[in-house]
């Protein structure tokens, strides 16, 4: 028997579908992504505070944004990433979408967090308070407390293999306040600022403020794939310690 | 369409069979409601100003807090994999548990709205609104803490999970049940809030069975 033409060629998605080809092929991933994260945060941080000129009416807090803005588009994009990964635990039954649904919700949940630490700490010289429930941060609010209950029901499950499906769903139906968010600025004319940067019309802010804008823009969204892929190796190796021990106490009670 | 009435008949049956737990609910419902006036002191004009957001908050925590009834008895008595093999397809069950889990739990809850609305000097148009608002908004309480209590079915010691994971999905209709009552745009925000509200719970009633059912089907293999 001799493989042919005839056999149908392994598509890298389903390659990557064995957790140890996953470790292989990401192991050479980490550090070349440490690095660009690295780079691009040194950059980011340099342009943000010495070369991106202070607000007119804000001042040197303007300076938050630059940290505040990605934390803020990263949490919604990590949720998008998670119900992607939903899809495919449900659609393809992928094992390693299972995996990067679990690394990315406490992933998500300090970001959210992170967003709104940095967003009070913005709000209170600017609009004289910490926390205002306007429809952005009510729902940021909730989006994180969809988060941590994403977390909590994964520490529940016993069963982390029949756990992802279940969970699966759940982000799904979740995945509507996301949206809510990013509309929220529009419906609801509050306190929090209108969308200024992803608009029909184009970028209100000036090219001083964009770039660094962009570079941390960037920065985070490394952070956030590195730190997912390291959290997804790591839960492929805290899988296979649960085997082994699981393996070791059939094998003593022989 | 029997199969489907006769789960109906046997859920509420066994709501109904005097093991108390409709009594129970009432009494949580009353009580979280009563105990406003001692926190915040016996003010008239306070209380009646928050009066719908209390009676709403006291019927929310009420609906959330009795989800376990709903799978983990089945789950435990073998009930629950008869009705995954069973002829009627899960969803359909699934839809007359949200049924029987809305007469059962919400509807007591409005009987005894009236006690609450009196302790807490709220004015008669504002408790007609209110029972409108409760009308409307319970269903789709009943349809997301079913779906919750399906994804926790499978928990052994499930517990406090489901009404946390549900509250931030049952945030919109809380906040339009309490605009449909005292709006804080103006009357004519009461009408667009209670449209809203019947559309959250149109959409929650008719989509939940299918999600509750997935969940319950791939939580049990």
């Amino acid at each position: 028997m001799t493989i042919d033409d005839t056999t149908p060629k392994m598509r890298w998605w389903d390659r990557l579908a064995h957790p140890g080809q996953f470790m292989i092929w990401t192991a050479y991933l980490i550090w070349p992504l440490v690095i660009l994260t690295g780079l691009l945060m040194v950059l980011g941080l340099y342009y943000a505070f010495f070369n991106s000129p202070a607000d007119y009416q804000m001042g040197d807090t303007v300076r938050i944004m630059y940290v505040h803005v990605p934390t803020a588009w990263l949490s919604q994009f990590v949720y998008g990433a998670m119900a992607v990964s939903a899809l495919g635990t449900l659609v393809w039954r992928h094992p390693m979408a299972d995996v990067s649904m679990k690394a990315a919700a406490p992933l998500g949940a300090a970001f959210t967090a992170m967003a709104l630490f940095t967003g009070s700490m913005w709000g209170r010289p600017t609009w004289g308070t910490f926390w205002e429930w306007d429809g952005r941060m009510t729902s940021t609010l909730i989006l994180l407390f969809i988060y941590l209950g994403i977390v909590a029901l994964w520490r529940a499950f016993d069963d982390q293999l029949r756990a992802a499906r279940v969970i699966a769903i759940f982000t799904l139906v979740g995945a509507v306040n996301v949206p809510i968010i990013k509309f929220s600025v529009d419906w609801w004319s509050t306190l929090h600022q209108p969308a200024s940067v992803f608009r029909p019309d184009g970028p209100t802010m000036p090219g001083s403020l964009l770039t660094p804008l962009f570079l941390m823009f960037f920065a985070f969204t490394f952070l956030f794939v590195t730190l997912q892929l390291v959290a997804m190796r790591t839960e492929v190796r805290r899988r296979r310690i649960a085997t082994l021990e699981r393996k070791a106490a059939q094998g003593a009670s022989a | 369409m029997s199969g489907f009435l006769a789960t109906l008949r046997r859920e509420l049956r066994l709501s109904m069979s005097g093991s108390g737990e409709i009594l129970t609910l009432l009494l949580f419902f009353i009580i979280t409601g009563a105990l406003v006036p001692f926190a915040v002191g016996p003010d008239k004009e306070l209380l009646a100003r928050i009066a719908p957001g209390i009676v709403w908050i006291a019927a929310f925590l009420s609906m959330l807090i009795g989800l376990e009834k709903l799978f983990r008895p089945d789950r435990d008595d073998g009930t629950l994999a008869l009705y995954r093999l069973a002829d009627l397809p899960l969803s359909a069950i699934i839809a007359a548990k949200v049924i029987a889990h809305w007469l059962t739990s919400a509807l007591p809850l409005i009987i005894a709205s009236p006690f609450l609305a009196l302790i807490l000097a709220m004015d008669v148009p504002t408790f007609w609104r209110t029972i409108l608002s409760l009308l409307l908004g319970t269903p789709a309480l009943a349809a997301f803490g079913t779906f919750g209590a399906a994804i926790t079915v499978a928990i052994r010691r499930g517990g406090l999970l489901a009404p946390i994971l549900i509250a931030p999905l049952c945030v919109p209709v809380l906040i339009f049940g309490v605009g449909a009552i005292a709006p804080m745009g103006g009357p004519d925000q009461a009408s667009a809030a209670l449209l809203f509200l019947a559309a959250l719970s149109l959409i929650s009633v008719s989509l939940s069975p299918f999600a509750a059912a997935l969940a319950v089907d791939w939580g049990e293999e």
